[in-house]
């Protein structure tokens, strides 16, 4: 709590018990007035100043002139415990709207403290604490045990385990050595770490992922835009009833006592208070809560398109798959599985292609670069190599076609590279993607939450991606795709009239991202302009959050939904009872700062987690 | 050009959502957002007029809450 409003929680505790004291008082006229203006001034002085200044720089609809109108109008009526208690429950709904989303606010402030304080910079052999927006690309940082990584590099020296849970909601350290990232944000565990900067500090992920959080609150959502909107019309209509109810029936029937009294119910029900701070509440919670579970979203408008989603289509590599290759079968036609992986890997040794790369780790022993002659790439196709003084050709089935090979297909699916002494055909390797370990329970989620189509988009050959498909479930596949071509699919998918969530990594990715209702990038460690075109970001990468962001959202939209019901409803309820009579100002109390707690702390339930 | 202020005492979410009505209606300011949650003020105004228009905003917000201040860095 703040000063300011410990100061209030005081006044308010004195006020509550003047108020009672007043009651108890044996006085009646002006004297019982009197001893109830006293708790009323107590506690509403600052209202009735501010009231005073919003009128002289024209604030007509202003809510505390309103109030303060509404309570001398209560003293007017001779309505006084009511006129100093409606001062002192509008002062405390003030006063646990400002503890309340202040408690939020600092909660997700907690979350996103990953905001790293200072680097610990190599230079001239000597040790020196800087601001890590100092460090060049390049430099050396040192990194202690507990210590937050500064900005992002590569190890140079030693290794240690790292927290990356406020980046990625993932509990498991991560272990790294020499050659391997660090993420700025994350926290070294053990051992000391000697790492290069790779990124000045406001490109690194760090600063990326904090001006992410930070802006989302600018991008409304469209319950947001119309509660405001509402919120500027309701206030004058409550106001010109409260009017028209005081002034025009007791023209014609008289009592002006009791049609004031109900003017004045419509007075302190005119705050639409409640609405205006429990929705971008909500929202606010409901994108700290994701932001906890390693999910950035990056507007309050995404999430609540992200509820509505009934169609995901994904990317494969990368996105469903590691993206890194793995030799999956040997098939030799002549030599022996070991003898044809070593003439492929001998042939491959130098390529840095990812599937040459897989063939070379599975070959894993050592590959003598004496045995290697002449290497000449076929773009499309493969290479020619002169290993142990013969011709070699490893690619694909077109390059075994232009040889003459005798060759066949595999009956597994995969990356299928053939390998040829000259005409003679010798067999092939099979290379496979592997699936992340939860890309099936993630399809199965999505299922769960009533998601209709799942659909494939994949640049990869049919045979492959239907494979992936079967494998995890999904309903459609189209293969083959060029990404222009998958923004073409996109938007037919789109022109079915189906709310659309696009999930993928890569670079080529981007149109296809900024094209769907929700484009949800994985690898908020890779790809910056997958990242950058996105609105939903993964921080680690894993297909199962996609179901979680989407309840989350969900949750959020339903708690939306319920304060605005809510609120609305009793508030048109009292006004309805107000205007026949049959409401007192105690239950107006109730209509304003009532509803306004309840909407709070319903909001507040968006910052609690969400189970996957 | 687009930037960002603190705003401190804004106790209010509807002073919040006026402030931005009225922030808006100003003239050479592109875009503004008051978000009563972080507590900010972002505007986006024409390069050469915004000393000019963030003048003006924080008129508009002492208008509507006069405890309320802009933090100008």
């Amino acid at each position: 709590m703040s000063r300011k409003q410990k100061k209030t929680l005081l006044r308010i505790g004195l006020a509550a018990l003047l108020l009672v004291g007043a009651a108890l008082l044996p006085v009646e006229g002006l004297w019982k007035a009197l001893a109830f203006a006293v708790p009323w001034l107590v506690i509403g002085w600052d209202v009735l100043w501010d009231a005073v200044r919003g009128i002289a720089h024209g604030q007509v609809f202003d809510e505390k002139f309103l109030m303060a109108v509404a309570t001398i109008g209560a003293f007017a009526i001779g309505e006084y415990p009511e006129a100093a208690a409606v001062m002192l429950f509008y002062q405390i709904g003030e006063w646990f709207q400002s503890v309340a989303v202040g408690r939020s606010r600092k909660s997700i402030a907690a979350l996103m403290d990953i905001r790293p304080e200072y680097a610990v910079v190599l230079r001239e052999g000597e040790e020196q604490e800087v601001d890590p927006e100092e460090v060049a690309i390049g430099e050396t940082i040192l990194l202690r045990p507990g210590e937050r990584v500064p900005l992002d590099g590569s190890v140079l020296e030693g290794s240690g385990s790292l927290n990356t849970a406020a980046l990625t909601g993932e509990s498991l350290p991560v272990d790294v050595g020499p050659g391997d990232r660090v993420i700025s944000g994350s926290i070294n565990l053990t051992g000391l770490l000697r790492v290069r900067v790779e990124s000045a500090y406001e490109d690194s992920t760090v600063s990326r992922i904090l001006e992410l959080v930070e802006n989302s609150a600018e991008k409304k959502a469209k319950v947001e835009s119309f509660i405001t909107r509402f919120a500027r019309w309701y206030t004058p209509c409550v106001v010109i009833g409260a009017l028209l109810l005081g002034l025009v029936p007791p023209l014609f029937v008289g009592n002006w006592g009791e049609w004031i009294h109900r003017a004045l119910i419509f007075l302190v029900v005119s705050c639409p208070c409640a609405l205006v701070v429990s929705v971008p509440l909500s929202f606010f919670g409901g994108i700290g809560g994701a932001s906890r579970a390693g999910i950035l979203i990056k507007g309050a408008n995404d999430l609540e398109t992200l509820a509505s989603v009934d169609t995901v289509a994904f990317d494969k590599t990368g996105t469903l798959t590691q993206g890194s290759f793995q030799v999956d079968a040997v098939h030799p036609r002549e030599l022996e599985a070991d003898a044809l992986l070593d003439i492929a890997a001998a042939a491959e040794s130098h390529s840095t292609h990812p599937v040459a790369e897989s063939i070379v780790k599975a070959h894993g022993g050592h590959i003598d670069p004496a045995r290697l002659g002449e290497i000449n790439e076929l773009a499309g196709l493969g290479l020619q190599a002169e290993v142990d003084g013969e011709t070699f050709y490893v690619g694909n089935g077109k390059l075994m076609d232009q040889v003459g090979a005798d060759w066949h297909e595999c009956h597994l699916p995969g990356t299928v590279v053939h390998i040829a002494r000259g005409k003679e055909y010798l067999g092939h390797i099979v290379i496979n993607d592997t699936l992340k370990p939860d890309a099936a329970s993630a399809m199965a989620a999505l299922k769960e939450l009533g998601v209709k189509r799942t659909v494939l988009l994949s640049g990869d050959r049919q045979r492959v991606a239907e494979a992936v498909a079967k494998d995890l479930g999904l309903d459609e596949v189209r293969a083959e795709l060029l990404p222009e071509q998958k923004v073409e699919e996109v938007e037919k998918l789109l022109e079915s009239g189906a709310k659309l969530a696009f999930v993928g990594d890569g670079i080529n990715d981007a149109p296809v991202l900024a094209r769907a209702d929700v484009g949800i990038a994985m690898g908020a460690l890779g790809s910056d302009a997958a990242i950058e075109s996105a609105d939903v970001v993964l921080m680690d990468d894993k297909p199962s959050r996609i179901a979680l962001a989407v309840k989350i959202a969900r949750k959020t939209m339903g708690i939306v939904r319920q304060n605005i019901a809510f609120a609305l409803g009793v508030k048109f309820i009292i006004l309805i009872l107000g205007a026949l009579g049959i409401a007192d100002l105690w239950l107006a109390v109730f209509g304003d700062v009532g509803v306004l707690i309840l909407a709070i702390l319903n909001a507040m339930r968006c910052l609690l987690p969400v189970k996957e | 050009m687009k930037k960002t202020f603190k705003l401190e005492d804004l106790d209010c979410a509807n002073c919040a959502a006026k402030m931005e009505t009225a922030i808006n209606k100003l003239e050479g300011v592109q875009k503004a957002t008051v978000s009563f949650m972080t507590q900010k003020l972002t505007l986006e105004a024409e390069d050469d007029k915004f000393d000019e228009v963030l003048k003006a905003a924080v008129k508009c917000i002492a208008k509507v809450e006069p405890d309320c201040r802009v933090i100008l860095k």
